[in-house]
């Protein structure tokens, strides 16, 4: 799956700078050190957008295309933040094939975003993610840490309408 | 040294411990194929063209990367098995592959294509999905085309080895690009226009950007004077093109091409290489004398120039306010001879023929041109001059020698070198060595800071002066030879940067030579042989001995650092954003 890029306005703050290039100064001698920075950087801002990673790369003097290129590899790194609510559609066989990728589609339908992506005011965020070992309640999707399964796409507006505030 | 025994396709040799079986292969006259290997930068193992056969390994082992560190290991190096690996791994590359070999800049001179055909590939074996990229066209200097990429990461490697890196692998699978940083675009990075990743691109993803046709345009063009110059060392590598051999010496048949392609006048850029060691050399003096910032370093490679803005923009008062050889000639061009000749320089397109790519971006820069008018219009490499001359039907070989014109197409020896990394520096002592003491000094090859070292360091005494100096080439050494300076450690006077590895013989727009011939062949130090040869055999070996120079400040520039000498021939630099 490709990564969508952010197009939220970054806010960071100085304290979040400041933890950022004490991890840094951490692992700067570690051979490697881009993969474990970026893990916690993560921990950090939530995702890793372009101000983040160009931190990094001055940080451990390594390109930024060299920081991108291992952010993009790896689907556990982030490049768009996390709503306040993150739905996570699972898009294993099992869950596929009954149908997960129509409620995907209709989650993007009435969020207004794709997948990967965060709404402007931060308040959803849609994840598809790999199996996550409810086959059983095929297709499922998880609402932070609330799962809801045997899902048909009309059910996900009245799912919805619990997390709007 | 550890000497074991071994067999490849059961013959017996002796070879040195963990040298690779593509080495020990290479040294008993077997070419192993291979498509990412780059000696040095790029030893991943990861194309998969290279596999050989180990006796007793569970599978086939990557030539490339597998070291012989056993006694009687037995290599296999083109069995069935080994040929039928190979073949599909061509035919799995093609199935993602932009197939218009025809109308491909590269067809012909394409790694992938001849490997294809040599292995009788077929390229509709596999049709599976294909990947679609929009072309990167967003510079002046090259244009990206991922539809022609085969992820040998060739470009990444050349890019990172010039401490630059704003390439390289973006995402996973079947996904996998070569790209920058959040998808931007190639302008929108601190790329120094090097070239370096068209130079090893094995097949048309990178290439040089075509401005061929503005020059058959301008040289159709009756109303237009159309006046070519031809770098120092398009000579030492032109003939590549042609089937000649490394390190040919093609002056003649060249000017003799370019007359026949239709150019009115042919000149050569060593001229304005010695007018830059007149205005260099006269600089440098002047802020030894004069308190001024110290180390000078020399300015006539843009790409090393684009560099020190974006990567080392502190040290940008050190960089020589003299413009290049290629903006110098334009200049001259467009102002000295367009007046003695009675030219409108508005009706003049002046061509530069250049080893390198950045030179494209060059003729852009602020502050460089007059009245309203680039310095030079249109930048074409060694390789895009080749394409021409095939393309009008000229038999280069059978072509005779001719000279340049006057009254710019004399060079000295000293302006020659340039082409070579240490060439400038060499050129530069010559003449600052002769004014300092008054004399015409017989010595004049200054050794040291020939050849393809790192880092070349040398103390000379000029006339009772202790000169501290310095030259490197390649970024990677130059970033290298930077923080040194920037650190105090080192106290050179004059530093010699030239961007590409070797100087501009080894320059992004120079022809492309393969892998194989890369990675086993001293391209640099034949190419840069050529060039000393000249030096040696050239009646002026001293910029400021040039009649032609001599004439162009007496009757021109008055002298050199002269007021009009800096309006024409200096420039200024700017600070480039890293990221």
């Amino acid at each position: 799956m490709l990564k969508k890029i952010s197009s939220i306005p970054f806010a960071g703050t100085p304290e979040q700078e400041a933890e950022l290039k004490a991890v840094i100064a951490k692992h700067i001698d570690d051979p490697g050190a881009v993969m474990p920075v970026l893990q916690e950087a993560q921990d950090i801002y939530g995702y890793l957008p372009i101000e983040v990673q160009t931190m990094i790369a001055e940080g451990l003097n390594v390109p930024l295309e060299e920081v991108y290129g291992v952010s993009t590899f790896y689907s556990q790194f982030a490049l768009s933040p996390k709503g306040k609510y993150n739905i996570s559609v699972c898009m294993g066989t099992a869950c596929y094939v009954k149908g997960s990728g129509d409620v995907l589609n209709k989650l993007s339908e009435e969020l207004g975003i794709e997948a990967e992506e965060c709404t402007l005011d931060g308040q959803f965020s849609l994840t598809a993610c790999r199996c996550i070992g409810a086959c059983g309640l095929a297709p499922v999707i998880t609402i932070n840490d609330d799962v809801y399964g045997r899902l048909t796409a009309d059910m996900i507006p009245d799912i919805l309408k619990k997390y709007k505030d | 040294m550890e000497m074991l025994n071994i067999k490849i396709n059961g013959m017996p040799f002796s070879v040195e411990k963990n040298t690779t079986i593509l080495e020990a292969c290479q040294q008993f006259g077997i070419k192993i194929p291979t498509l990412c290997y780059l000696k040095d930068i790029n030893e991943i193992g990861a194309c998969r063209m290279c596999l050989c056969e180990v006796k007793g390994a569970r599978s086939l082992v990557a030539a490339c990367v597998y070291p012989i560190d056993r006694e009687g290991t037995e290599i296999f190096t083109n069995t069935p098995q080994i040929q039928k690996s190979r073949k599909t791994t061509l035919e799995l590359i093609v199935s993602n592959h932009d197939k218009k070999c025809l109308s491909c800049p590269r067809s012909n001179n394409c790694e992938l294509q001849k490997l294809c055909v040599e292995y009788g590939v077929d390229e509709t074996k596999f049709c599976g999905e294909e990947t679609k990229y929009d072309v990167d066209e967003s510079t002046l200097h090259l244009v990206r085309n991922n539809n022609k990429c085969i992820l040998c990461r060739r470009c990444s490697a050349a890019c990172k080895d010039q401490y630059v890196g704003v390439i390289g692998a973006n995402n996973r699978g079947f996904d996998t690009e070569i790209g920058c940083a959040f998808n931007k675009d190639l302008s929108e990075v601190a790329c120094v226009a090097c070239g370096q990743c068209t130079a090893v691109c094995p097949t048309g993803a990178l290439i040089e950007r075509d401005d061929t046709a503005k020059v058959f345009e301008a040289i159709a063009d009756e109303t237009k004077t159309v006046i070519v110059h031809t770098a120092p060392s398009i000579r030492a590598t032109l003939g590549e093109c042609f089937d000649m051999p490394i390190g040919t010496n093609v002056t003649g048949k060249m000017v003799a091409a370019l007359r026949r392609l239709g150019f009115d006048k042919v000149f050569d850029t060593n001229f304005a290489a010695d007018l830059t060691i007149m205005e260099e050399g006269t600089e440098f003096l002047d802020r030894v004398k004069n308190g001024g910032t110290l180390p000078m370093i020399t300015s006539c490679s843009p790409g090393w120039i684009k560099f020190c803005e974006h990567y080392y923009p502190e040290l940008i008062p050190n960089l020589s306010t003299c413009k290049s050889p290629q903006q110098m000639q334009g200049a001259m061009i467009k102002s000295y001879y367009a007046e003695k000749m009675g030219i409108d320089p508005k009706d003049m397109v002046v061509v530069a023929v250049m080893p390198c790519v950045a030179k494209k971006f060059e003729i852009k820069r602020d502050d460089q041109g007059h009245n309203g008018l680039d310095d030079n219009d249109i930048v074409i490499t060694t390789r895009e001059l080749a394409k021409m001359i095939k393309a009008v039907g000229l038999q280069f070989t059978e072509l005779p020698d001719e000279q340049f014109d006057p009254i710019m197409g004399i060079g000295s020896g000293a302006g020659t070198i340039f082409g070579a990394t240490g060439g400038v520096m060499e050129a530069a002592l010559r003449t600052v060595a002769d004014v300092l003491t008054g004399e015409d000094l017989e010595h004049i090859d200054y050794t040291d800071v020939r050849g393809m070292d790192d880092i070349k360091e040398a103390t000379y005494d000029v006339a009772g002066m202790q000169v501290k100096v310095a030259v490197t080439s390649g970024l990677k050494n130059a970033a290298k030879l930077l923080d040194k300076v920037k650190s105090g450690e080192a106290d050179y006077q004059f530093i010699e940067v030239m961007c590409c590895p070797g100087g501009c013989i080894n320059g992004g727009g120079q022809p492309i030579v393969d892998g194989h011939t890369r990675n086993f062949v001293d391209v640099k130090g034949l190419r840069a042989a050529a060039l000393y040869d000249d030096d040696k055999n050239l009646e002026y070996r001293k910029s400021h001995k040039n009649p032609e120079i001599k004439a162009i400040y007496d009757e021109y520039l008055g002298e050199p650092g002269s007021h009009k000498a800096h309006e024409l021939l200096h420039t200024s630099y700017v600070k480039r954003p890293k990221y």
